[in-house]
């Protein structure tokens, strides 16, 4: 199904997708989910569990998820479209933007906005983590290692690394 | 902002030289392929304390507004400290050099996953990491809750409430859900503020 038109259609999705990226990758995955998964079919919710966990263990911004999906739709072409309709819109602006205004001056109003926006951006992470919860845990072990490793990462310091990859252990022994 | 009134007896440190449009590419590439989780913390170490290219304050600044504006903040961030330093050029060699090195991994990881994916090992190993995945995620969003929590800020807590609705169990689009949420969110913080000040 790869085509001019599959790769037009990838690119129209997340290049319109970007701008309502409001606080970033991890709240913009209830909507990549929507558009991959539920209207498109183009992977299962196993491979978007998978491509999240792909995209947790690369280095690099989160917002490398969309080059799994673009692969996985269409390719290697396909990944790069997808890379560069979620970047380069919102980049663009963000240049011109900066060029116009040098420093936030005196207005209140950016910070209002921002504190606005805050919650509304933590209101869709915590959707995001419902949605992967349900893609990811089948098991009753799968929640309670999804569990046991918020616990850790909210009251340890410990490298986020490490629990994931304890987690791949876990999984690799059969136990999840 | 304003010249610090230099101080007797202390001589200011040099200006760090700027960096040119290889060095940027340079930088962005190591912040990026450092960046496990999240590039930020990385990006805030090389420009500030590593190279010295932007005060703390600075950096502060320009993550504010690049956290202001939609689009993955990183990629806004590289974008406008590229442009600040180097103009056009360097906005596009700092772009670069986050996105480029990753996406070369992550497509590479891609490849193999489309080959290897269905081999037994590989989907339990994955299926392990990606429970605990959501698990860092459920943290990170469960720590940036507490400020608001304990605030105790009804207006921000609603709203939180009703996007997470919406979208995490309604599975309402996004984009449709954000046009409603974000011209009430600023209206009821404005009112919310108003009446706090009066």
């Amino acid at each position: 199904m790869t085509g001019i038109g599959t790769l037009v259609s990838i690119a129209l999705a997340f290049g319109w997708l970007s701008l309502f990226a409001v606080g970033g990758a991890a709240a913009a995955i209830p909507e990549i989910h929507r558009i991959a998964v539920d209207l498109n079919h183009w992977m299962t919710e196993a491979q978007f569990a998978d491509a999240f966990a792909i995209a947790q263990l690369s280095p690099g911004p989160n917002v490398l998820i969309v080059t799994l999906v673009g692969y996985q739709v269409a390719g290697i072409a396909g990944a790069l479209v997808a890379t560069l309709a979620m970047c380069v819109p919102t980049a663009a602006l963000a240049y011109t933007v900066s060029r116009l205004i040098n420093r936030a001056g005196d207005s209140p109003w950016p910070a209002l906005v921002q504190a606005a926006l805050v919650p509304l951006s933590i209101g869709l992470m915590a959707a995001s983590g419902l949605i992967l919860a349900f893609a990811a845990d089948g098991s009753v072990a799968a929640v309670a290692l999804t569990l046991a490793a918020a616990v850790m990462a909210a009251a340890t310091s410990l490298n986020p690394v490490w629990l994931l990859v304890a987690g791949g252990v876990l999984g690799l022994l059969g136990w999840i | 902002m304003p010249p610090e009134p230099p101080i007797a007896g202390l001589a200011p440190d040099p200006p760090p030289a700027l960096p040119g449009r290889f060095a940027l590419f340079v930088a962005f590439a190591k912040m990026s392929l450092a960046g496990f989780g999240g590039v930020l913390v990385f990006a805030r170490r090389a420009i500030v304390d590593r190279h010295r290219w932007m005060t703390a304050d600075e950096f502060n600044e320009t993550f504010a507004l690049c956290h202001f504006l939609p689009g993955p903040n990183i990629v806004n961030l590289s974008v406008v400290f590229g442009a600040r330093i180097r103009g056009l050029g360097g906005s596009i060699a700092s772009f670069a050099g986050l996105l480029a090195p990753p996406f070369l991994i992550v497509t590479t990881l891609a490849l193999l996953y489309a080959h290897y994916g269905d081999v037994p090992a590989l989907r339990r190993a994955l299926n392990g990491v990606s429970c605990a995945a959501v698990g860092l995620l459920l943290a990170v969003t469960w720590r940036m809750m507490l400020p608001l929590l304990k605030r105790r800020d009804p207006v921000a807590l609603a709203m939180l409430v009703a996007v997470f609705v919406a979208v995490g169990v309604l599975r309402w689009p996004l984009p449709q859900v954000l046009l409603a949420a974000i011209p009430l969110s600023i209206a009821a913080t404005w009112l919310m503020r108003r009446r706090g000040a009066a």
